[in-house]
């Protein structure tokens, strides 16, 4: 099955982050709470536009997943995981 | 070179005191996103995938040591440890944070360098030609001309808020290292008849997802003209340039469709009203300029180096450098060098923080002090004596600032693509990077001769694919990278838009396409013939059997 995550990026820094189950931004697409139906994902939405409204975190949207609760996009994977691969020494990059 | 007057200084603090009251009011929630993203991006700042992005303009390319010192200084403090040199001889830093940029901007203008109208629909920097000054092809140095357009386009008021964004490109040289035909604007400096030095006028010109080789306006126009003509032009363009649709804003779409005669009469019209008023160019105003620019202190010295020719003898490595990455200098006993920032394996332009305090120091070492960045995203040391090469080239080695590449295939422009950028529909970088190691080969490189490979991420064009001898644009297919193939481009002085070769290839499949079009050139070339002659000579159809029907 699939779902779907609410991302942004983080007003201060401009990180990727994603909406948390306690509604709080994490940092790794692992901690997003994946919503199953069309419903609740627009209530996440709703609530990360809060988010944007409070000077939080800029631009949020709602992102596909996979089972794993990786992106199916691999526009969303080089946002979740960094840069395809390592250019420099200090490039984040984890790709599974 | 120019160095800021008290007008400059202030303007440029400014605005950083501005923009630090700007941050602080967004990051306290009394701005919101659409009322501060216009005022950040008037100061170079995006947001893109991973964080904000800082857009520094290097005016026509030329950097002092102190300079490029404080640009290794912000990559190190404010991002991770290097930045990324563009296609518009500007500088990008992929990982700043909103609540440093102002810091960050703040170290930048304590040394005359910002990222003003590096974004919006403004005038931006004026790009020209990194051998400026020191080629021997040379009609007359740009940079006068161009920091003259730097100061009268720097925050215009009537320009502030164009149809669309704006950029003019200067060459004095009759072989175009400016890429001046694909530019909204393009000066070709040349000499009339009389013997008198003026500009050709040339708009229109463009890359993007409307590709167009600029047309000429005003084959000869008078020197002391420049500003009232490019503010005729401006003007006319600001007026009938189109603001209902963003893809038909550009001034080339506006010349596409009234025509190169109708536009040139409507500037005309606009000029005559201009033409004598305030924007003369008054000589001692374009004397101080050129004083800035003056000749540096060269000593005199033999054109032949004992040094040079004992190294090339001895070493096939300095040889090869020598032959491909150093320039011919229009004073005797001296060089203009190219340093490669397109290492095997590397992200194409990106120097990291050591590499660019390195380069500073050699700069004063072996020069006057001055670096250029080319709009092929490589470094260029303008003033090098000749017996200085082997010792340079030792140090630039050591740096990995050496690769033979300049102008072969592993020299490729790309620009940063979907591992960074917003707007991206695919990956340019590691496409770049696959390409260099296929072609690692250095004599393979030397005996393929000269060839540009140009990469974008998007139709956006930031690569200019379509002026690659190759080009390669990524586009997003079924949701999987591919790759569409363009050949027979070039932005010289013979610009040519490439033409597509055929169906995109997949992302794995476009290192081998390329390599099949390369051994296609090397059978079929003919002798003194560059790739992109070959393909002008025989035509799409044995690279199309080639790509297509071998694979």
């Amino acid at each position: 099955m699939t779902g779907q995550i609410a991302t942004a990026n983080r007003l201060v820094d401009g990180a990727v982050v994603f909406r948390r189950a306690d509604g709080g931004w994490g940092l790794r697409v692992e901690e997003a709470v994946v919503i199953a139906d069309e419903a609740a994902a627009e209530t996440l939405l709703a609530a990360a536009k809060r988010d944007a409204a409070a000077a939080l975190v800029v631009e949020p949207y709602l992102v596909e997943v996979d089972a794993a609760g990786a992106p199916t996009s691999y526009r969303e994977r080089i946002r979740a995981y960094g840069p395809s691969r390592a250019f420099h020494a200090d490039v984040p990059t984890r790709h599974p | 070179m120019y160095q800021y007057d008290t007008i400059d200084q202030t303007f440029v603090q400014q605005r950083v005191a501005q923009f630090r009251d700007q941050v602080s009011r967004r990051l306290a929630g009394e701005l919101a996103e659409d009322e501060f993203k216009p005022l950040r991006l008037l100061n170079g700042l995006y947001l893109q995938l991973h964080a904000y992005m800082l857009r520094v303009a290097i005016p026509y390319g030329v950097l002092s040591a102190r300079q490029l010192r404080a640009l290794a200084h912000v990559a190190r403090r404010y991002d991770r440890g290097y930045g990324h040199f563009t296609t518009r001889q500007n500088i990008q830093f992929n990982w700043i944070k909103l609540a440093e940029a102002p810091d960050a901007l703040a170290d930048l203008a304590a040394v005359g360098i910002h990222g003003i109208q590096t974004s919006g629909n403004t005038i931006r920097n004026v790009t020209t030609d990194e051998l400026a000054g020191v080629a021997p092809d040379e009609i007359e140095d740009p940079r006068p001309w161009c920091e003259l357009i730097r100061q009268w386009s720097t925050l215009h008021p009537e320009f502030s808020f164009l149809p669309r964004k704006f950029k003019i490109a200067v060459t004095g040289s009759p072989h175009d290292r400016a890429a001046v035909r694909v530019h909204d604007i393009g000066l070709r400096m040349h000499r009339n008849p009389a013997g008198e030095v003026g500009f050709e006028v040339l708009v229109g010109g463009g890359l993007g997802r409307t590709p167009l080789i600029g047309k000429t306006i005003k084959p000869f126009l008078p020197k002391r003209d420049l500003l009232s003509y490019l503010e005729a032009v401006l003007r006319t363009y600001n007026l009938a340039g189109r603001r209902d649709n963003i893809y038909k804003a550009r001034i080339k779409i506006l010349v596409h469709d009234i025509g190169a005669d109708a536009m040139a009469e409507r500037v005309e019209a606009e000029w005559a009203q201009l033409r004598d008023g305030a924007l003369v160019v008054a000589d001692a105003d374009i004397a101080r300029l050129a004083a800035a620019f003056a000749p540096a202190p060269y000593a005199p010295r033999s054109p032949r180096s004992e040094a040079v020719e004992h190294a090339r003898l001895t070493d096939a490595a300095f040889g090869r450098w020598l032959k491909r990455n150093v320039f011919a200098h229009k004073v005797a006993g001296y060089a203009a060098v190219k340093l490669s920032l397109k290492p095997i394996d590397g992200p194409p332009g990106d120097a990291t923080a050591d590499q660019m305090d390195a380069v500073a120091d050699l700069a004063e070492r072996y020069g006057f002090g001055e670096i250029r960045v080319s709009h092929e995203q490589n470094l260029v040391l303008p003033d090098v004596a000749l017996d200085d090469l082997p010792a340079l080239w030792r140090a630039l080695d050591a740096l990995g600032l050496a690769t033979p590449n300049i102008g072969l295939v592993s020299d490729i422009i790309a620009c940063p693509g979907l591992d960074y950028c917003g707007l991206a529909t695919a990956r340019s970088i590691p496409v770049a990077q696959h390409l260099t190691r296929r072609f690692e080969d250095i004599a393979r490189a030397h005996d393929i001769g000269k060839l540009h490979i140009n990469i974008s991420g998007c139709i956006n064009a930031c690569g200019h694919h379509h002026v690659g001898h190759i080009g390669l644009l990524g586009v997003d297919k079924n949701g999987a990278e591919h790759y569409q193939i363009t050949l027979g481009g070039r932005a010289d002085e013979h610009a040519a838009l490439g033409k597509l070769l055929g169906p995109a290839v997949p992302y794995d499949g476009v290192v081998d396409a390329v390599e099949r079009i390369v051994e296609t050139y090397v059978r079929l070339r003919q002798d003194g013939e560059i790739f992109v002659d070959t393909v002008k000579r025989v035509g799409p159809t044995p690279f199309k059997e080639a790509v297509y029907v071998a694979a």
